[in-house]
């Protein structure tokens, strides 16, 4: 299964397969091995059983959908039901190294709140968002007149799950006013490869796709 | 008809029976001290050589020792987890170590209210002492003691066995690899203690229940046992289950009989499931483990902070819920995983649509057989079994 919230690469990849979404990959790059990870929206577990297994990462996922947490379970993955809205909180202070939120911040009710969960569970968090700066988004909206809707953003606005859509800037606007450090940050294409552009140019902003941030306070 | 006490004294029940707490008793928490005691038990499969294969299986207020057995020496039915429990099955006795015993205070051969008050050389009855979910798994310690294992692999088990593994797992966390309540709760619900109080005052109110001493006066509160059980089967049921399975059906009958008789078809099989309760179960024994799990609460001693009674275990956690289930719903299970992530443990927490009611962790499901399967596999894994 895909992502719900956004469509970014439709080739499925056999559990326990050491080769997984590219998005991912790069994700995964970010973590050190033997660490403690919370990963946040782990759908059915295809980053967290990749650290698990190539990282040796003492790892747990929260997800939302049963059908998600069952297949996670059924691996072996310790993985509960949950969301990042509202069940964050009973985790202690820097109970993890690294806490992921992978294409599901746009899809929260207080993404700031979700943010800062995120940097008072995880000593970094590692978040990625589909860009709606993206020169297609813009396109739609200056010359279609409508929401945008394309490949990577697939639903109609009237059934997407994803409610606070936000630009690589505004992204970098929001940690700026929370006073977040930022790590890293790249952009990605249509499928999930790194674009080899500066991620604080306008130019990320105009052709990535989404966009991957490793943050700290 | 003799009662199942005397059957049971004329042919002992199979199986292994181990005389416990000679020298140092079991220290009940009501502060008696208790011993010896006998806890009957089954083992399944083969313990390995370093003894890390060993899981312990707990039953359920009404359940047993035998979990696997073919036939049930009583009810000549399947082991209540044959479904589960036994070779190339999920907990899979070619690979583990399968220990199930009787709880303390039960009556399938583990010392219990109808046995013998070695004082008084008369059935204990109300003499015996109040017991708890925590003495049940003291006893079991004992008994994991006596056996030579030092750390179980897992601890299983479903409802008032799932209380047993939470316990477990909090009083003695070094000794449990990893730990599955299933169906279960940190604590007895207002209205799960209410149904328990009108079963134990059916029992009370059959004047064949003697004030307890029955056994002397060789009598048997069979229609007071029988009401306790069907009242707390319809717990265990959810409304869509018995509907799907009952309706309005008429039992043998083409119209109502405008009378008190079975016309129902789920009137019959509520009589049918008291009736062949009390062939099986001794109503004190009855009294004695209703009250075990109403007196449960583990956050007690942590006033009330749940994580604190799971602070720095290492136990791996699956937590298991069923979707319909009244009787334990899943929103307990979520505050029980939400306190032992807030005690940074390793945890899983699932809930398995079904609308079979609290007894579906009895029943066949096909997604909580994929998830506790998984579950085990993963901790076995870790745990370097193969």
């Amino acid at each position: 299964m895909n992502n719900p919230h956004t469509n970014i690469n439709s080739t499925s990849i056999p559990l326990h397969s050491d080769r997984i979404r590219v998005d991912l990959q790069l994700i995964a790059d970010m973590v050190e091995p033997g660490t403690r990870v919370l990963d946040i929206g782990c759908s059915d577990g295809e980053l967290l059983g990749y650290l698990t297994r190539t990282k040796k990462v003492d790892g747990r996922g929260l997800e939302l959908s049963n059908e998600g947490v069952r297949n996670c379970v059924a691996q072996g993955l310790p993985v509960m039901q949950g969301d990042a809205d509202r069940d964050l909180g009973d985790y202690p202070d820097g109970a993890f190294d690294y806490a992921i939120l992978s294409q599901t911040l746009q899809a929260t009710h207080r993404p700031k709140e979700v943010l800062s969960e995120l940097l008072r569970i995880g000593n970094k968090a590692i978040v990625s968002f589909p860009n709606f700066g993206h020169w297609r988004a813009r396109f739609d909206l200056m010359f279609r007149g409508r929401m945008p809707q394309n490949p990577n953003l697939p639903i109609m606005w009237y059934e997407t799950p994803n409610i606070h859509f936000c630009t690589v800037r505004d992204f970098v606007g929001m940690c700026d006013d929370m006073g977040v450090k930022i790590e890293r940050s790249m952009v990605l294409n249509e499928s999930g490869s790194k674009v080899s552009i500066d991620s604080h140019s306008r130019f990320a902003n105009f052709f990535g796709n989404q966009a991957l941030f490793m943050l700290s306070k | 008809m003799p009662t199942t006490a005397s059957k049971d004294k004329r042919a002992p029940l199979p199986g292994h029976h181990m005389v416990l707490g000679e020298t140092d008793k079991l220290r009940l928490d009501s502060g008696v001290e208790f011993g010896p005691f006998t806890i009957a038990y089954q083992t399944y499969g083969e313990l390995n050589a370093d003894k890390s294969n060993a899981i312990l299986v707990c039953h359920a207020l009404t359940g047993d020792q035998y979990v696997a057995d073919e036939v049930h020496p009583i009810t000549g039915k399947d082991g209540w987890w044959l479904e589960i429990v036994g070779p190339g099955k999920i907990i899979d006795t070619e690979k583990y170590f399968v220990i199930c015993s009787n709880v303390i205070g039960g009556c399938l051969g583990s010392t219990g209210p109808k046995d013998t008050n070695p004082e008084t050389s008369k059935p204990w009855g109300l003499d015996f002492p109040v017991i708890t979910i925590a003495d049940m798994v003291r006893a079991q310690t004992m008994l994991i003691d006596a056996l030579g294992i030092d750390s179980l692999f897992a601890v299983i088990g479903g409802s008032m066995g799932g209380m047993q593994v939470l316990e477990w797992c909090k009083s003695y966390p070094e000794r449990v690899f990893a730990a599955a309540p299933i169906a279960t709760s940190f604590r007895h619900s207002a209205q799960n203690i209410a149904f328990h109080e009108v079963g134990r005052q059916a029992v009370m109110a059959d004047p064949d229940w003697c004030g307890g001493n029955y056994l002397l006066e060789d009598k048997k509160p069979a229609r007071g046992l029988a009401v306790a059980r069907m009242t707390a089967h319809i717990t265990y049921l959810s409304q869509p289950a018995l509907h799907r399975k009952f309706g309005r059906k008429l039992q043998n009958r083409g119209s109502i009989t405008y009378s008190f008789d079975h016309d129902f078809q789920v009137e019959s099989y509520l009589r049918h499931q008291g009736k062949s309760f009390v062939d099986r179960f001794d109503a004190n024994s009855y009294l004695y483990i209703t009250r075990a799990m109403d007196y449960f609460d583990l956050s007690i001693d942590y006033d009330g902070r749940l994580a604190d009674a799971f602070k720095g275990s290492k136990t791996r956690f699956c937590i298991v819920s069923f979707s319909s289930d009244w009787c334990f719903t899943t929103a307990e299970s979520r505050q029980l995983a939400h306190a032992l992530n807030a005690a940074s443990c390793n945890v899983s927490c699932v809930e398995i649509e079904s609308d079979k009611g609290h007894d579906a962790f009895l029943l066949d499901e096909p997604d909580f057989h994929m998830v506790l399967g998984g579950f085990i596999d993963g901790a076995a894994e870790i745990r370097g079994l193969k």
